[in-house]
């Protein structure tokens, strides 16, 4: 049977890994080739690398730290953060990563995820979706969760999709951060209306939330960076802890 | 040891070369058929679409020089489906070395374990038959990305189940293929590439 995939997510600024508590108060956290090895060698099944740098500068280090990692990762990983347009995603892949993941540029460019499937294949297309519930309408935004756009949540996701996303990577921005558990109700309504595999992110705190996002939430993947960086969650404890549960993982 | 990778029109060659990096070994990527001919093992990747790489490796004569060659070859992904008789994908005659079919994966809807296509993420492999594999790797997770898949026939060395059985690797001969990226499919991959190099 297909395994649910736990993932953990580095954000990148200027080669380094970072994490924030609602993506402000950004603290360092370590060398992301070598904590991507450590997570796959404990059993993460993919990998995420966002990048947050937005220099020039920092961009060319994001592609040479994408070369390094692989080399180094034996897993499947995702690299997003910047990417505007094709020569972005190409620059990326040549570099050796094995998915893409837009977010803002799609929104603002929805184009962008036909072009990217088109010349890729949809598989290397991760559609990454941050959105808040504002007064009961779930809307979509952009620049790390600050801005608020015209679109809603499910009608953009199924638009996505059809457009040619391979995956959604969806953060509930009102759960990010808190350590509350995952955006149940709103995945699972995601998954009964897509056809492609979604991603949870936003919420983990403890090990019930990852057995809740797979059953509750319908979810193929559930992304997690605090708990991982900071080791309150290990991911060999995570993995015994969900197949006890009767969750099929890897 | 003399190992090449063949190049063609297809993505993410590179992680395939890392791998082999990590085991050691420096592989050349050519399309180069003297250069292929002359290699102790030679490995066909491949991700893309079928019909486009079929009529690119008839441009190219690898379609002649590939059913042809007599050390160890191992096909992966779509070199797999390629190595076939038929793929559905843009209805298309392939290699004809293994005379599975290729054929779409039919989502079941209101099933309840997941039929999404692709294929995308970890899933098992079992009744081994091959140099591939080892017994070490018997009922172990690797990593598949597919919307197309090989059925189950005579040249079956490993099966997986997802909506319904297909061939997760085949071998005939000096032919092995595998539908899973073993170079991205962590510590068994590794070792699956490493009992590929000791044939």
């Amino acid at each position: 049977m297909l395994a649910k995939r736990i993932i953990p997510c580095l954000d990148i600024k200027d080669g380094q890994t970072v994490k924030g508590v609602n993506f402000v108060n950004i603290q360092s956290v370590g060398d992301p080739v070598e904590l991507g090895a450590l997570y796959a060698e404990q059993g993460a099944d993919e990998l995420v690398f966002l990048d947050i740098t937005a220099t020039h500068e920092g961009r060319k280090t994001f592609v040479q730290l994408v070369k390094r990692i692989a080399r180094e990762i034996n897993i499947p990983f995702t690299v997003g953060g910047g990417i505007s347009e094709i020569k972005d995603a190409e620059a990326l892949l040549s570099a050796g990563a094995d998915k893409v993941s837009i977010n803002s540029s799609a929104v603002r460019n929805p184009q962008l995820i036909d072009d990217l499937a088109k010349n890729f294949g949809t598989q290397f297309v991760v559609v990454a979706i941050d959105a808040k519930n504002y007064d009961g309408h779930w809307t979509v935004t952009v620049n790390g969760g600050r801005i608020p756009t015209d679109k809603e949540l499910f009608s953009w996701a199924k638009e996505a999709e059809d457009r040619g996303a391979g995956e959604i990577l969806f953060t509930s921005m009102d759960h990010d951060g808190t350590k509350a558990g995952f955006a149940n109700d709103e995945l699972a309504r995601m998954a009964d209306s897509l056809k492609i595999p979604i991603i949870a992110s936003g919420g983990a705190g403890n090990m019930d939330h990852f057995v809740d996002v797979f059953t509750k939430g319908k979810a193929d993947a559930g992304l997690a960076a605090s708990i991982f960086h900071y080791k309150e969650i290990a991911i060999p404890d995570l993995k015994a802890y969900l197949k006890q549960k009767g969750i099929t993982v890897r | 040891m003399n190992i090449v990778i063949i190049k063609y029109n297809a993505g993410n060659i590179e992680s395939l070369s890392n791998a082999l990096l990590r085991l050691g070994i420096q592989a050349e990527i050519t399309g180069d058929h003297e250069k292929i001919k002359a290699a102790n093992k030679v490995i066909f990747p491949g991700v893309g679409e079928a019909s486009t790489t079929m009529a690119y490796l008839k441009k190219e004569g690898l379609d002649q020089l590939i059913p042809s060659l007599t050390q160890p070859v191992l096909g992966i992904c779509l070199g797999l489906q390629l190595m076939c008789s038929h793929s559905e994908e843009g209805n298309t005659q392939c290699l004809g070395i293994f005379e599975e079919q290729v054929k779409r994966f039919v989502p079941q809807p209101g099933m309840e374990f997941s039929t999404k296509v692709p294929h995308m993420g970890w899933n098992t492999i079992s009744n081994l038959k091959s140099k591939l594999f080892d017994p070490s790797l018997d009922n172990q997770y690797f990593y598949f990305v597919h919307s197309y898949y090989a059925t189950v026939g005579e040249h079956t060395a490993a099966v997986c189940d997802y909506i319904n059985s297909f061939s997760a690797a085949l071998q005939k001969d000096n032919f092995y293929a595998t539908q899973f990226h073993p170079e991205k499919s962590g510590s068994v991959g590794s070792k699956l590439l490493e009992n590929f190099l000791k044939i």
